[in-house]
């Protein structure tokens, strides 16, 4: 088990290391930043002087390794854009991104896990028709139109929720949580469905289709026959079993909402990290961009990491097998 | 009885209240000021901003007129025709209430022409700043400046003290790996006081009570609260649904949208903005065309072609859906120097553009790349395309090559496009400015926005000479002069002035100002 941990985690800065040469290399190809930091006025002196300041005018390896040193020690660099340091800046975002994305997830497992068991279960069902017609426009959809959509419909016409922003937060510590005030709550709303609207159809599909192949097995068979009433048998060893290719991609898809929450977050200039990195690119905010990007992979490999572990935990075959070997 | 009468005079107390209640003001646009620091950034909406807590010596009003701000009067010296004489308005305090004088100034003018500000440029002709009295300051520069106003309209002023109590007296710079105090901190003599501020969320402001001002503008804005809305469509919704009241960058296509809603308004005018294509016609030979060892733009009678092919009346209507005002010159209308005649709009001929090229010896055409960026100026890939369309029309094939902005400007400034869109802004409202970017070779110090290669020493002699020719008479012919070379070589195909559009509430009275900088004091609420 050890051993596992620690080679996956060796594999893991790997992934990072290439993940950040891959950007690096590519950031040349979103632009020039000096053209945006100087104004209109700028002289060709000027240009190249700030180019040699800020090393712009090195290859991107050398680039590259003079981040990763900032890196290691804490230090990445300074925004191009704002002109504070890119750690201060991203630690003020990450909580409007983070909150997002936990109530945008929450819903789509929670509605997810229960709208797939019930569609499962009354599978003939006129109103598990409806659900699954309905869940095709949540997998068909680009997430902006339906953010479009439900600012058109609930703000713009009905005037019930707000279209932008994130209402009163309040600072706990270092934490700005919107989780306190009214107007913090229902600016949660809108864009929380739309974020977390993709992942509940997703997961609630895949739960109905695991539960169908699951009730169909012998076992369920057994248990009806056994007289176990229903409850027992859907929930007690029917959902159980349906769970692990479920956690698989419940857990990749809960690093595809904070990665994708960019789109969400334009859409409803929701101050978080994706707005963020949207600006960055814009102004070719390399420091910014790096240090996003680096977030992300780093996520993207520790949630990874813990979906393995869960598996591990949570699929029963995995521990015979080991006992198996061990005779 | 008794209850009744109580609850009445209740209501009426919190319907009073509420008509009492100080009036605010929510204010969205595309993008927010970049910093606080007063000469980091010689941006649009940084200076917008800036304006409403900081002041310079002289300002323009909400018409684009010069007027006197922190300085009450100026004139050339009697003495010494090298120096400009400002004199400051008097009890004029600060938000931290210190006391404005000449050091202030003295003090923000050096900083503004330290390396690493962004407005040294503006300031590259003074020689000193010096104070001549506790109200007077002296500016003197390399030659007579006929124009030194001009050039500090967006000069703010901050206090000499505050910036030294809080490490701010070096300009923001990017290297230093530490955020400068004033980046996101302000003291200024403005009518507004900055209350809060977290960049690209929200910024709120409240007005100055002990303004200079107080008297002589409307402030009837009591508190403004802006927040920067990316996202057109999310923009509009905003105002629609009421959450603000006030939005700049009205996207062409939802202008009806807003004029219809029946509490909302637009409010048009034309920008200190114009739009034009330029032309290599330096080089020998240019990499992105068809036509081996010549290059076809360096031929007048071509250039004159294109500009015949252009129908400004049709990207109006079409692709700017009547918001834009077709341009024969590459100058906004605002301008010293502009002229109606020189503003005609050409004719599009394609007969006779398509015997020009002939006569050139194109009757087949050729083909070119054209660069666009495409999130810079309002419909910009869209006029381009259009372009590509009209210009077919006389054979000349061109491949349209958009690109955001980070990466289009490099290719100008780097030489490396032979046929690109650009937009300018006049901020000195002076055709010298003009000169000096777009007309006069490209070098060190001039001409750093020429990517047409254009080079004729007899026109970079009088644009240099511009600086310096204090008889305003003789100044006028000169720039007239040189309107007149441009012009007839065709240095640029002037496309056209854009307009501005601000969308709002019914009940804020105002006018559009054409550098796109609402100046709250102006405002007035019904």
């Amino acid at each position: 088990m050890l051993a596992y941990v620690i080679r996956r985690v060796f594999q893991s800065i790997i992934v990072l290391l290439v993940v950040g040469l891959v950007a690096f290399s590519m950031f040349r190809f979103v632009g020039d930043p000096i053209d945006n930091m100087l104004g209109q006025e700028r002289t060709d002196a000027d240009i190249d002087r700030l180019r040699t300041q800020l090393g712009l005018d090195q290859p991107f390896p050398v680039q590259y390794v003079k981040f990763l040193k900032g890196a290691a020690e804490g230090n990445f660099g300074v925004s191009f854009r704002q002109g504070r340091p890119v750690a201060t800046i991203i630690a003020e975002r990450l909580p409007a991104t983070l909150e997002l994305a936990a109530v945008s997830g929450l819903l789509a497992i929670v509605l997810g896990v229960a709208l797939g068991v019930l569609t499962a279960i009354y599978r003939d069902g006129i109103a598990s028709n409806i659900v699954m017609t309905l869940s095709l426009i949540g997998v068909s959809l680009p997430t902006f139109l339906i953010g479009i959509l439900l600012i058109y419909l609930f703000s713009v016409e009905l005037n019930w929720l707000p279209s932008f922003g994130r209402g009163d937060v309040v600072q706990v510590g270092f934490w700005s949580t919107g989780f306190l005030t009214a107007s913090g709550l229902k600016a949660l709303i809108l864009p929380s469905i739309t974020l977390g609207l993709y992942q509940m159809t997703l997961i609630m599909r895949l739960v109905r289709s695991e539960m169908l192949e699951v009730l169909r097995q012998e076992y369920i068979r057994f248990a009806r026959a056994r007289g176990l009433r229903d409850k027992s048998v859907h929930f007690r060893h029917a959902l159980k079993n349906t769970l692990v290719p479920v956690i698989t991609v419940t857990g990749l898809q809960l690093g595809a909402i904070i990665a994708f929450a960019i789109i969400t977050e334009t859409v409803f200039q929701w101050p978080g990290v994706g707005l963020l990195f949207i600006n960055a690119i814009q102004f070719v905010d390399i420091p910014v961009m790096a240090a996003y990007l680096m977030l992300i992979s780093v996520m993207f490999v520790g949630i990874n990491l813990i979906v393995d572990l869960l598996y591990y935990a949570i699929d029963p075959r995995l521990h015979s097998d080991k006992s198996a070997k061990a005779h | 009885m008794m209850k009744k009468l109580m609850l009445a005079t209740a209501v009426a107390a919190c319907a009073a209240g509420s008509i009492a209640q100080a009036e605010s003001l929510r204010w969205a646009r595309a993008g927010d000021a970049l910093t606080l620091d007063p000469h980091a950034q010689n941006e649009g909406p940084t200076s917008a901003l800036l304006h409403q807590i900081m002041e310079p010596l002289v300002m323009r009003d909400m018409s684009g007129a010069m007027v006197p701000a922190l300085a009450t009067s100026w004139a050339p010296s009697e003495e010494n025709p090298n120096v400009w004489v400002f004199n400051l308005r008097e009890g004029v305090k600060y938000h931290d209430g210190a006391d404005f004088d000449s050091e202030d100034v003295v003090f923000s003018l050096n900083r503004a022409m330290t390396p690493d500000s962004d407005y040294k440029e503006l300031l590259a002709s003074v020689k000193e700043v010096r104070a001549a009295g506790p109200m007077t300051v002296e500016i003197e520069t390399d030659g007579p400046n006929p124009i030194m106003p001009n050039n500090l309209t967006n000069m703010f002023i901050m206090d000499k003290d505050w910036a030294e109590a809080n490490n701010a007296v070096k300009v923001q710079d990017f290297e230093g790996g530490e955020e400068t105090f004033a980046a996101r901190n302000a003291n200024g003599t403005g009518s507004y006081k900055l209350v809060s501020r977290e960049p690209d969320v929200k910024t709120v402001l409240t007005a100055n009570a002990d303004y200079w001002g107080s008297g002589e503008f409307p402030m009837q804005v009591q508190d403004v609260v802006f927040t920067p809305i990316q996202n057109q469509a999310t923009r509009i919704a905003a105002l629609l649904s009421g959450e603000v009241d006030f939005i700049q960058d009205v996207p062409v296509q939802d202008l009806q949208r807003v004029a219809a809603a029946s509490d909302l308004k637009v409010i048009t005018a034309p920008q200190n903005r114009v739009i034009f294509f330029g032309m290599n016609q330096g080089d020998d030979d240019l990499a992105a065309d068809d036509v081996e060892g010549k290059n076809p733009l360096a031929d007048k009678r071509v250039r004159m072609a294109m500009n015949m092919a252009i129908n400004r009346e049709a990207i109006k209507k079409v692709v700017m859906r009547d918001q834009s005002i077709p341009a024969g010159i590459a100058m906004p209308p605002f301008v010293n120097g502009w002229t109606k005649e020189l503003d005609v709009v050409p004719e599009t001929d394609n007969e006779k553009a398509k015997a020009m090229m002939s006569e050139a010896g194109y009757e087949d055409g050729f083909s070119i790349r054209l660069d666009c960026p495409n999130d810079r100026y309002i419909n910009d890939e869209a006029i381009c395309q259009a372009a590509v369309g009209m210009l077919a029309q006389i054979g000349v094939k061109v491949q349209l090559d958009a690109k955001p902005k980070a990466q289009h400007f490099p290719l100008i400034s780097n030489l490396e496009t032979d046929f690109y869109m650009l937009g300018w802004g006049v901020p000195t409202y002076d055709s010298e400015y003009i000169f000096n970017f777009l007309v006069h070779t490209k070098g060190e110090k001039y001409g750093s926005w020429n990517g047409t290669r254009f080079s004729n020493p007899e026109i970079d002699a009088k644009i240099e000479a511009l600086a310096s020719e204090t008889a305003l008479d003789n100044r006028n012919q000169m720039i007239a002069e040189i309107w007149q070379v441009v012009q007839d070589e065709q240095l640029y195909i002037p496309i056209h002035h854009q307009v501005l559009n601000w969308g709002m509430s019914n009940k804020i009275d105002t006018i559009v100002a054409p550098d796109d900088a609402a100046k709250f004091k102006y405002f007035k609420l019904n």
